[in-house]
C-alpha cells in the first residue's frame, strides 16, 4: 500500500471499498446462479481483480470513456453502471441495460461512457483509439481508458493501436489487467518478452500491484492527468489474478483437465493478497474506518445485491422482435 | 446537366457534404494525396483535422471508425481496395455490424466506408475482389454499388447523412466513366433500383460494375431482336425486391449478373429471391453470370475470361430465349 494520506480521505476510501464489495458480492451471486443453471448464457467473473477497475475508474470523470472486455461486470459497475440494469441484462430481460440483446459479455451504458464490454479478445483496443482520436479532434479534454488482459496483448491490434495513439498523441490509457492467464492457458507459455516492453516503445509505462487499489489509482491518475494535458497515451500494467475460471462453466468444459493448481488460486486469495480484505485491513489498521462501519457496509451491499436479483427476477422477458428492429437506426435522408 | 467522370462525382459528394456537415471526418491510407482520386483536394480544403493519412493497419482502422463515432463524428474510412476489407474484417463483422443490437440500440454508427472493387485492371488476386457478398451477409451494414456518376453522387450523399454504417463500393474500372451529374442537392435513396433499360424478353438484374456489361450485352441482343430489361439494383442492403419481382413478372426470364464469385455471391441471393417469391412468373430457370470460384488471375486475357463480360451474358440469355 502506498503511504497513508489522511483520515480526511475517508469518504473516498470508503467509496473504493464499497465499489469493490459491490462487484465481489454481485459476482458471487452470479457464480451461484450460473452453477444452478439459472442464467441463460456464460458469465466471466472478475472476482480477484476488482482493485483494477475500481482504482482506475475512481480517477475518471463521467464523461470519460472506457472500453471493457468479456470480463466486464467490474468495469461496468466501477464506471457507474447500474447493477439492477446489469442483472436484468444478464437475466435476458427487457429491463436490461441492453434490453436483453447483449447479455453478460456486452454490458454497456454509453450515457456513462461505457463503450461496451467486448466478446472479442482485444476488441476494445481500436475502439478506444478511435474514441481517443475523436476526443483529440474535439479538444474537450476527455480521456479513454482501455481495459484489456495479458491474453489480448498478443493480438496485433495492440501494437497498431499503441502506434497510432503514440503517433498522434491520443488521450488513451492502456490498462493491462495482467492476470497471467489467457483463457485456459498460462500466458507465460505463449508470450515472448515482457508486455511492458512492448508498450515502452511507444509511451510511458508503469507496472503496479493490481491488487492494491490505491497503487492502481495513483498510476492511472498520473496517466489521466498526462492525457488531459494533451501529452498523449500511457500504459499501466496491473498485476493481478483471476480467482474464478475463464467462465463459470469451466469445469464441465475442461473434462477434468486443469491449467493451474488449487494452491496458486489459494495464494492469491490469502488475506494479504486479496484486494478487498487487504484494503479493509489497511483501513482498519490505520484507524480510517471502524469495524462496525465495515460490517454496516457489507450489509448494505448484500441488500443492494438482493434487490437487484429481485428486480431482474421480476423483469419481463426480452422483446423477441427487437433483433429485427434494432439493427439499423431510422434513416432520415 | 454537366457531364462528369464517376470519380469526380464521388469527389463532389464528399466536398459538398463535408462543407455541409463539419462532423464528417475522413481517414484512411493515403487519403491526402488520394491515389484513387476520390478524396483529392479535401486535405487542401479541410486540413488535417478533417482528413488524415493513417498507418497501414486495417484491423485497427475499422475499429477506430466505430470509436470515433462516440465523439459525434460521421467517419468516412477509405479502405482503398475492397480486398482490404478482409484485413479489417474483425471490427466490421464483430463490432460495427453488431454493436447497435448488442447494446439494445444505445448508439448510432454513422460510418461510411469507401473501397474500390473489381477486376479489369490486371491488379491480380489481392486487389481485384468484390467484397460485397461478405458484407451483405453481416446484416447490419448497408451496401451500395453505383453504376453511374449521378448515382455515385446521390448514393454517397445519402450515406454521408445516414446514421448507419454503409459500404460505398466504387468500381475500380469505372472511375473514368462519364455521365450527367446534377449540381448540388442530389440524393438517391437506398433500396430503390433503377431501370437502366426497358425490355420485354428477359430481365438482367445487376449492380455496380456489371451494369455496363449488361447494357452492352442488351444492345447487342437488341440487334438480334431480343429485348433485355436491365435492373440496376444500386443498393444491395437494403435490396429492392419489388423491382426484381416486377421485372420478372413482365419478362418471365431472369439472368443475374454480378461481379462476385459463384458460391454465396450476391447473385445467389437474388436468384433465391426470385425462386421464393417470383417462381410462378418464371418461364425458364434462373441463370447466373458471375465469377467462377477462383482467384482473379493477372494476365489480361485470363482475367477477362472470368469476369461477367457481355459475351458471357449474351450466351446465358440465349439459353433462355431461344
Amino acid at each position: 500500500m502506498i503511504a497513508v494520506k489522511e483520515k480526511s480521505n475517508k469518504h473516498e476510501y470508503v467509496e473504493l471499498l464499497e465499489r469493490m464489495l459491490l462487484i465481489r458480492r454481485s459476482e458471487e451471486r452470479l457464480a451461484l446462479l450460473a452453477a444452478a443453471g439459472q442464467l441463460p448464457g456464460a458469465v466471466h467473473l472478475y472476482i480477484g481483480e476488482e482493485a483494477v477497475a475500481v482504482g482506475a475508474c475512481s480517477v475518471l470523470q463521467e464523461r470519460d470513456w472506457i472500453t471493457s472486455t468479456h470480463r466486464g461486470h467490474g468495469h461496468f459497475l466501477a464506471k457507474g453502471g447500474d447493477l439492477k440494469a446489469m442483472f436484468a441484462e444478464i437475466w435476458g430481460k427487457k429491463e436490461g441495460i441492453c434490453k436483453g440483446m447483449g447479455g453478460s459479455m456486452h454490458v454497456a451504458d454509453f450515457s456513462k461512457g461505457i463503450l461496451g464490454a467486448n466478446g472479442i479478445v482485444g476488441g476494445g483496443f481500436a475502439i478506444a483509439t478511435g474514441a481517443g482520436f475523436g476526443a483529440k479532434l474535439r479538444g474537450d479534454g476527455r480521456v479513454v481508458s482501455c481495459f484489456f488482459g495479458d491474453g489480448a496483448a498478443n493480438q496485433g491490434v495492440f501494437m497498431e493501436s499503441m502506434n497510432i495513439s503514440s503517433a498522434w498523441g491520443l488521450p488513451v490509457i492502456f490498462i493491462c489487467e495482467n492476470n497471467g492467464l489467457s483463457e485456459f492457458t498460462v500466458s507465460s507459455t505463449i508470450t515472448g518478452g515482457k508486455l511492458e516492453d512492448r508498450a515502452k516503445a511507444f509511451m510511458p509505462t508503469k507496472v503496479v500491484d493490481g491488487n492494491d487499489v490505491l497503487a492502481v489509482q495513483a498510476a492511472v491518475r498520473e496517466a489521466v492527468e498526462r492525457a488531459r494535458r494533451g501529452d498523449g497515451p500511457s500504459y499501466v500494467e496491473a498485476k493481478t489474478y483471476r480467482i474464478r475460471g475463464h467462465l463459470e462453466a469451466e469445469d464441465a468444459m475442461l473434462g477434468g483437465g486443469t491449467y493451474r493448481s488449487k494452491e496458486d488460486i489459494a495464494a492469491w486469495q490469502a488475506k494479504g493478497k486479496d484486494p478487498i480484505s487487504r484494503f479493509e485491513t489497511y483501513l482498519l489498521g490505520n484507524g480510517i474506518v471502524e469495524a462496525s462501519e465495515v460490517t454496516a457496509l457489507q450489509d448494505k451491499i448484500i441488500r443492494i445485491v438482493n434487490e437487484a436479483v429481485a428486480y431482474a427476477d421480476a423483469g419481463e422477458d426480452a422483446d423477441v422482435t427487437l433483433a429485427h428492429s434494432l439493427m439499423f437506426a431510422a434513416q432520415e435522408a | 446537366m454537366p457531364s462528369k467522370r464517376m470519380i469526380a462525382a464521388i469527389n463532389e459528394a464528399l466536398f459538398e457534404e463535408m462543407e455541409r456537415d463539419e462532423n464528417i471526418i475522413v481517414f484512411g491510407e493515403d487519403v491526402q494525396l488520394a491515389i484513387m482520386g476520390d478524396t483529392r483536394g479535401l486535405y487542401e480544403r479541410f486540413g488535417p483535422n478533417r482528413i488524415r493519412n493513417t498507418p497501414i493497419c486495417e484491423a485497427t482502422l475499422t475499429g477506430m471508425a466505430l470509436g470515433a463515432t462516440a465523439a459525434g463524428y460521421h467517419v468516412v474510412l477509405h479502405m482503398m481496395f475492397a480486398n482490404f476489407v478482409y484485413t479489417g474484417f474483425d471490427a466490421i463483422a464483430n463490432q460495427i455490424s453488431k454493436m447497435r443490437l448488442m447494446t439494445g440500440g444505445q448508439l448510432k454508427i454513422p460510418v461510411t466506408f469507401l473501397a474500390c472493387y473489381g477486376g479489369g485492371g490486371s491488379n491480380a488476386a489481392q486487389h481485384s475482389d468484390s467484397a460485397h457478398p461478405a458484407l451483405m451477409n453481416l446484416g447490419g451494414i448497408n451496401v451500395v454499388m453505383p453504376s453511374t456518376p449521378a448515382d455515385a453522387k446521390g448514393l454517397l450523399k445519402t450515406a454521408l447523412r445516414s446514421p448507419n454504417p454503409c459500404f460505398f463500393l466504387e468500381a475500380a474500372a469505372r472511375g473514368g466513366q462519364m455521365g450527367e451529374v446534377p449540381d448540388g442537392e442530389h440524393l438517391v435513396p437506398f433500396g430503390k433500383a433503377a431501370l437502366a433499360r426497358e425490355g420485354s424478353d428477359v430481365t438482367l438484374v445487376t449492380m455496380g460494375s456489371a451494369t455496363k456489361w449488361c447494357l452492352d450485352a442488351a444492345t447487342s441482343l437488341g440487334k438480334a431482336g431480343i429485348e433485355a430489361e436491365v435492373v440496376d439494383l444500386r443498393s444491395l442492403v437494403p435490396i429492392d425486391e419489388e423491382a426484381i419481382l416486377k421485372s420478372i413478372a413482365k419478362t418471365g426470364r431472369l439472368v443475374v449478373v454480378d461481379e462476385s464469385r459463384d458460391c454465396c455471391g450476391a447473385g445467389s441471393h437474388i436468384a433465391a429471391i426470385a425462386a421464393d417469391k417470383g417462381f410462378f412468373s418464371l418461364k425458364a430457370p434462373v441463370k447466373r453470370v458471375n465469377i467462377p470460384d477462383v482467384a482473379i488471375p493477372y494476365a489480361p486475357a485470363a482475367e477477362l475470361a472470368v469476369l461477367p463480360t457481355p459475351g458471357r451474358i449474351e450466351a446465358a440469355v440465349r439459353q433462355l430465349v431461344g
